[in-house]
């Protein structure tokens, strides 16, 4: 109910917005946000690179956004809205408004359509995502590093193979430097629920974790730990300002390239439908300066990221053992084949816990 | 003991804000007046009631914005739905909608910024006796409050000459102002009443729970609130159940997950919810059986001149 509301606000809002825009000729261009634009997490980061697209385009481009828009059906309404309006190019920027924006893809052929982190494409939708397990791998080795328990706590939002990569990815570096560490795995059901997230953090904290990582969007875990004098990474964005002590890096996503990249594709009459899976190579998102760690630490932790970011390195090299045992079928050569990391629903060796619904 | 300490204070600290929205839908209820929009004046509230916080630094600064906030947002739902007599429904979503959107508006300037949190009471002495002490005398002094508003308000409904008023115009206004009650003043008085502590209830939020603010920080607590007032029947002895029922199992939940149970995490999600229905209806079943819904709950009412 709350969510279809929110929908309902967005298609308002996006009217009043929408209404005195008629005249210009400019190239319009649309973002649909899943959460408030001031997160301070996911979406926030979408917003700082529309901003940076604006900056950057902004005589030849104009455009609009559409913010707290839930995943899933809903989502379609929403997106048409945009394509009502005159959008030609349209990011629609979370996993669940993949189907929808598949079928107003389908709908609306001459208009361009651009899918975060999902995996259907059509020919006037593309898709774009981040390695985000890279800097997963690189905060296990870190978390190994510094964790005086032996216990990582892991706050998850939804069991969907983006997230249980990430945890693997973190275990994987983890086991690297302690290979009996352990991690608690807590499920929020939610990608942003400040409250539910502090509380998650604290319930690791309380049964014997401590450092935190998360994969949900608010700084609230970053704030308990921070509280509680233990450490913790940050997600999406820069959360040291809610830890200044707590804070060892964070993930920071960083879209801004990309989207002008596309939107000058578009301009020139150039855009095809792509799939775009950038890391550390290609700057598709960034770590956050290392802090709070000691220099070796640090170096360590550099090192990693330079080694991934030539390739020499990849985090899921083979063999990779699954929780009971198995090894996992090559495809990629010395490495997991791409498919399999997006497609990735079990834990690896190591993980003393159960996958939800596996 | 630590981990059983840690989780009781946990428990308190998450029930708070839903037992405060939620007395104060209660007693709105109780008018007669169905007020949909508790989630949009909780966010109001948790928007100013962080600014007045970071403005003033002083928590009680606040938690009173947070509360003035809570009432002019009651205050518009009351001018359309008592006032000019509009569907309540639709008002209250409506009141849900705007205060999303108005509480992005306030706070887009100390979106990101810190404040310290409410700080736990502590009584020598008392507060250090082992697990009660801390639990007892040791949390935020909300959490006291909220406890305190509950007694007020059962003391209030059933034991005062205006809670039987009150009472009275919710189940039956036309009867009431026979009588000669004002009925649509004292509605107005209840509907206040529920903007107050909604507007507390989201400034619990900021001030204690999670010291920062962020738009769309309540998550739909204010749902939870008015769903907790149905599944209670509007008693607020069983309010208190269900939104402490609600509460442990929600911390519960995350710790069984954390002790790795191997329970599926979306059932494990769903529980409180689940559990929290199952124990009011039977709560309600054993001890009335029937509907105890004020019976004007929702009705216009326009007096006659």
């Amino acid at each position: 109910m709350k969510r279809t509301l929110f929908a309902a606000a967005a298609i308002l809002l996006a009217g009043c917005i929408n209404s005195g825009a008629w005249a210009a000729d400019k190239l319009k261009v649309g973002f649909i946000y899943l959460g408030p634009v001031g997160d301070l997490g996911w979406t926030y980061q979408h917003e700082l690179a529309r901003q940076a697209l604006v900056k950057e385009l902004g005589d030849k481009i104009e455009t609009t956004f559409l913010e707290n828009v839930p995943e899933g059906p809903d989502a379609e309404r929403a997106i048409e809205q945009l394509v009502r309006a005159g959008n030609k190019l349209i990011f629609t920027t979370s996993f669940g408004y993949m189907d929808p924006t598949l079928k107003v893809a389908k709908k609306y052929p001459n208009v361009h359509f651009e899918h975060c982190s999902g995996y259907k494409r059509d020919k006037n939708m593309s898709t774009y995502s981040a390695r985000w397990y890279q800097g997963r791998y690189i905060q296990g080795l870190i978390a190994a590093k510094m964790s005086k328990a032996g216990v990582l706590g892991y706050i998850g939002s939804f069991p969907i193979p983006e997230v249980v990569s990430g945890i693997n990815a973190t275990m994987l570096g983890a086991q690297t430097i302690n290979p009996n560490i352990k991690v608690k795995i807590i499920w929020v059901n939610s990608w942003f629920d400040p409250g539910k997230e502090a509380d998650a953090a604290k319930a690791l904290l309380d049964q014997g974790a401590d450092m935190i990582m998360q994969h949900t969007d608010s700084p609230a875990a970053m704030q308990v730990s921070s509280e509680r004098g233990k450490l913790a990474f940050g997600q999406d964005s820069e959360m040291i300002k809610f830890g200044p002590k707590a804070q060892l890096t964070s993930i920071l996503d960083t879209w801004a390239p990309y989207y002008i990249e596309r939107v000058k594709a578009e301009l020139a009459g150039t855009w095809k439908s792509e799939d775009t899976w950038g890391g550390l190579e290609s700057k598709m998102f960034e770590m956050a300066p290392y802090t709070n760690m000691p220099d070796d630490v640090k170096k360590m932790a550099e090192d990693t990221q330079a080694a991934i970011a030539s390739g020499k390195l990849h985090p899921f090299k083979c063999p990779v053992v699954t929780q009971d045992g198995k090894d996992v079928e090559c495809k990629g050569g010395d490495h997991l084949e791409d498919t399999q990391i997006l497609g990735m629903n079990f834990y690896v060796k190591g993980i003393d816990d159960k996958l939800p619904g596996k | 003991m630590g981990l059983i300490e840690a989780i009781i204070l946990s428990v308190l600290a998450a029930s708070t804000p839903l037992l405060l929205a939620a007395t104060g839908e209660l007693v709105t209820e109780r008018s007669g007046v169905l007020n949909l929009g508790v989630e949009g004046m909780m966010i109001v509230g948790a928007a100013c009631g962080f600014g007045g916080a970071w403005l003033s630094g002083s928590i009680i600064v606040g938690a009173l914005c947070g509360m003035v906030a809570g009432i002019l947002m009651s205050l518009i739902f009351a001018l359309m739905a008592l006032g000019l007599a509009v569907n309540q429904v639709a008002t209250g979503l409506a009141l849900t909608i705007l205060g999303i959107g108005l509480s992005g508006l306030i706070g887009a300037g100390f979106v990101g910024e810190r404040i310290t949190p409410a700080p736990h009471l502590h009584i020598p002495g008392l507060s250090d006796i082992p697990l009660a002490g801390r639990i007892l005398f040791g949390e935020d002094g909300f959490v006291y409050l909220s406890i305190a508003l509950v007694v007020g308000v059962w003391w209030f409904l059933y034991r005062t000459r205006a809670g039987l008023i009150l009472r009275a115009c919710g189940d039956n206004h036309v009867s009431a102002h026979a009588l000669g009650y004002p009925v649509l003043r004292i509605r107005l008085y209840a509907v206040m009443f529920g903007g107050a502590c909604a507007g507390l209830a989201g400034a619990y939020l900021p001030l204690a729970y999670t010291p920062f603010f962020i738009p769309g920080m309540t998550a739909g607590r204010g749902w939870i609130a008015l769903a907790l007032t149905v599944f209670a029947s509007w008693r607020p002895a069983r309010l208190v159940v269900g939104a402490y029922l609600f509460g442990a199992v929600t911390i519960l939940q995350l710790h069984a997950q954390g002790a790795g149970i191997g329970i599926p995490s979306q059932f494990m999600s769903s529980l409180p919810y689940l559990a929290t229905i199952i124990v009011l209806v039977l709560l309600s079943r054993a001890r009335t059986g029937g509907s105890t819904a004020p019976a004007a709950l929702g009705t216009v009412f326009v007096p006659d001149r």
